[in-house]
């Protein structure tokens, strides 16, 4: 069997499944499915770009996946102008304060002589820096979050026409895509220069704080009280439901109007974001065929050989380590646009990280075509097991009387097939096909 | 100005919190630190081998329980500890012989190990919910206080109480015992010896005559007893809950690291470093300071650093500056 016809088989095989699950369960389930899929094979592109092409082990996905949706909440709410009347100037001063001090301090370890008095300096400058960014950021901090604290309460956005700008929500895609990057620059700064295991931790804690800081940040983006309602670039079901065209169109089809709407709505999204990931897809296509991807794989192979051949490794890395973030946070974006609100407190790193590594060892780590593959029959997986665990466990059980605890048991654990199925999806692979399903060329 | 109140309400408030949690964590970080030096990987799935081994416990504890057996005021627990440590071996050793070994044949890099290590996690963590379920579970029993604030007051006559909880006690006594039953082994017996040869120098280790699948089998051995002894000190100490577990990971890994991979004594002192880290810098430093500062210096505010929410970000914000300073931690571990 060629390559092709083998790839191709792999990809109708994921599309059966997904219209099976139109057939056999719904359309719009099947759809859902979709959507994220898509979603997540664009993460995965992001992650093969740093494993299969640099091998840079992040493990901090979770974490730029994170500031891509924090992005468009800053890009496509509407402003609360109270909130900047009464702190912003304020929260900006103290935030400009805080840059300054930690700048100051770098340029003093750097310019000073080692010695006791470079230290009590540095130990002045951030203590000192400490309480005097507090006392400017505290009051303005309350000031904003004592406005509407019910609905509002923090800074809100950039989008000066609320929810009639929902095009607004597509240019925060590219936004996140940049605030993850210029976040992944500070990180990969100060930590791309540790070895093996101390940087996959470095970028697992990394990821904590990011979320951490978008957890209790209530002037940002309303913390663990979620913004909800985001604008949308999609048409509301609502509207379309009162919009006689598409009745009459829907009656055409013969479909109720609630649930033509639901699909038209969920359609146009699969439109958009297939023709991120295709963008994404030819663009990390050409990288890895260019030169700098062969660079990119030589360096992975061995660092000390191309150093030695003149290539700057560290350089290197920064560079694929921001590009690979950057995806990341665009699928972020993305998928916060999908769920209409960002939920700092949904952000777990089984799901958000691990999850997506087994999307890209499982399709092939090193290929691009790989990632996709992986990233769609993973979310397939992981949506899909928790009913068919359900079913396996009704026909193990259905010889046991009913009420009897064991039963009640094992259905109850069903819904936790899912990590176990995960995990011997990734075993398996590792040990039988350890290249993935489409291997690297 | 009142300093002995104010260090009685800093020892109720941080000090006994804070060692309690720091030999949970010294523990945990114990069992990375070994698998590190000995199997060369990070071990992903050690918050939830932690889990598996306290949750073989408390199964025995409600067993013992259900048969009316109980230590007085000390919690059952501890009698079902040993079976936990059993079971948490067999699952261990059941692993490497399944998993492991055959990467290990291999010499597949490093990082290979800590992908599987992720498959396993996630059988793992998906195994422990799947028997006990997601949902917390409490299971100390026995005496709650050894000091109570009520007694302490009464004792000494003080402003402030002072509360030491039985766990609290046991954790601290337990901690003790362990670390150096296994400072014990690693540094007089001969097993012990050709695990660190082995740590140190592996081909070295296998021209002496050390056979390495021994060695190995030891070493999980050793952590299954070490990660479940953890597992249940905190599980007393606070409840069991098989995310929460998994959610561990990171202050372990932390300590871990913090004070240098494949270091067993790092790992203690990372332990400790991020634990006080952890509960100072999150602590309402409010009552403290008015007791130790004149009356005109008090603060009107909480006086906390951070809000507690910030905790594992804190722990990770310490080891991020450590890294920064000394790329391999305090105690100069290891890197493959």
């Amino acid at each position: 069997m060629n390559e092709t016809v083998k790839n191709t088989a792999l990809f109708a095989l994921v599309a059966v499944l997904i219209i099976g699950t139109g057939f056999l369960q719904s359309w719009n389930s099947a759809l859902f499915i979709l959507n994220f899929g898509l979603i997540s094979a664009i993460m995965a592109l992001g992650v093969n770009l740093q494993w299969g092409f640099a091998g840079l082990f992040n493990v901090g996905i979770m974490g730029f996946v994170a500031l891509g949706g924090l992005a468009t909440v800053l890009v496509s709410m509407p402003p609360t102008t109270e909130a900047w009347a009464a702190g912003g100037g304020g929260v900006i001063v103290a935030l400009l304060m805080g840059a300054a001090t930690i700048v100051v301090t770098a340029l003093v370890i750097k310019r000073m002589s080692a010695g006791w008095l470079r230290t009590v300096v540095v130990l002045v400058l951030l203590i000192g820096g400490f309480f005097v960014y507090r006392a400017l950021f505290d009051p303005s901090v309350a000031r904003i979050e004592a406005i509407d604290p019910a609905s509002t309460g923090y800074l809100g956005g950039l989008n000066p026409g609320g929810a009639a700008w929902g095009w607004m929500t597509l240019v925060a895609w590219p936004v996140g895509g940049l605030l993850a990057a210029g976040v992944a620059w500070i990180i990969g700064k100060t930590a791309l220069g540790l070895r093996s295991d101390y940087l996959a931790i470095a970028t697992l804690g990394i990821a904590e704080i990011i979320i951490a800081v978008m957890k209790n940040e209530d002037w940002l983006s309303r913390g663990v009280k979620n913004v909800i309602g985001l604008p949308r670039p999609a048409p509301y079901e609502i509207e379309l439901q009162s919009d006689p065209a598409f009745l009459e169109r829907a009656a055409s089809l013969g479909m109720d109007p609630v649930t033509a709407s639901t699909i038209w709505v969920k359609l146009v999204y699969a439109g958009l974001f297939a023709v991120v990931l295709v963008i994404l897809f030819v663009l990390a296509q050409r990288a890895l065929h260019s030169p700098w991807g062969r660079m990119m794989r030589a360096i992975r192979d061995n660092e000390n050989a191309s150093e030695a051949m003149g290539k700057d490794v560290t350089a290197r890395h920064l560079q694929v380590f921001i590009l690979g973030s950057a995806i990341c946070g665009i699928a972020g974006a993305m998928m916060t646009t999908l769920d209409g609100q960002l939920t700092p407190g949904t952000y777990q790193p089984l799901r958000f990280t691990f999850l997506i590594w087994v999307m890209v060892i499982v399709g092939g780590s090193g290929n691009n075509l790989g990632a996709v593959l992986g990233g769609f029959l993973i979310w397939f997986l992981w949506v899909q097991v928790e009913p068919m665990g359900l079913l396996l466990m009704q026909a193990i059980t259905s010889g046991m009387t009913d009420g009897s605890p064991l039963k009640v048991h094992l259905i109850e654990s069903a819904a936790h097939m899912r990590l176990l199925t995960m995990g011997l999806v990734l075993l398996l692979v590792l040990r039988f096909s350890p290249r993935g399903l489409i291997p690297e060329r | 100005m009142d300093l002995l109140n104010a260090f009685v309400a800093l020892s109720n408030f941080v000090l006994i919190p804070a060692i309690a949690y720091g030999s949970q964590l010294a523990l945990g970080a114990l069992g990375v630190t070994l698998i590190y030096g000995i199997l060369r990987f990070s071990n992903f799935a050690h918050g939830d081998t932690m889990a598996f081994g306290t949750m073989v416990t408390i199964l025995f504890t409600w067993l013992f329980q259900s048969w009316g057996i109980s230590l007085g005021p000390v919690p059952t627990a501890l009698l079902a500890l040993p079976f936990g440590i059993l079971g948490c071996m067999a699952l261990l050793l059941f692993t490497d012989r399944v998993v492991y070994k055959f990467y290990r044949e291999q010499k597949a890099k490093p990082v290979i190990l800590v992908i599987v290590s992720l498959g396993v996690m996630f059988i793992m963590n998906g195994l422990v919910r799947f028997i006990i379920g997601p949902d917390d579970q409490r299971f100390a029993d026995g005496e709650r206080f050894i000091v109570s604030v009520r007694t302490f007051k009464d004792m000494t006559g003080l402003e402030e109480g002072l509360a030491i909880k039985t766990t609290q006690g046991i954790t601290v006594i337990t901690a003790v015992i362990v670390v150096a039953a296994l400072f014990w082994f690693l540094n007089r017996t001969r097993t012990g010896k050709s695990m660190r040869a082995y740590s140190d120098n592996e081909d070295l280790a296998l021209l002496s005559g050390i056979n390495p699948e021994r060695v190995v089998m030891i070493t999980w051995m050793i952590v299954a007893a070490l990660a479940t002894v953890a597992g249940v000190l905190y599980g007393l100490d606070k409840s069991f809950k098989p995310f929460t577990y998994f959610q561990l990971l990171l202050p372990i890994f932390a300590s871990a690291i913090v004070g240098g991979l494949g270091s067993p004594l790092g790992a203690i002192a990372g332990g400790f470093t991020i634990a006080f880290s952890e509960v100072m810098v999150t602590y309402a430093w409010k009552k403290v300071a008015g007791y130790a500062l004149p009356e005109s210096l008090a603060p009107d505010g909480l006086a906390q650093l951070l809000s507690t929410d910030y905790k594992f970000a804190v722990s990770f914000v310490i080891l991020l500056i450590v890294l920064l300073f000394r790329p391999t931690g305090l105690f100069a571990g290891k890197s493959v």
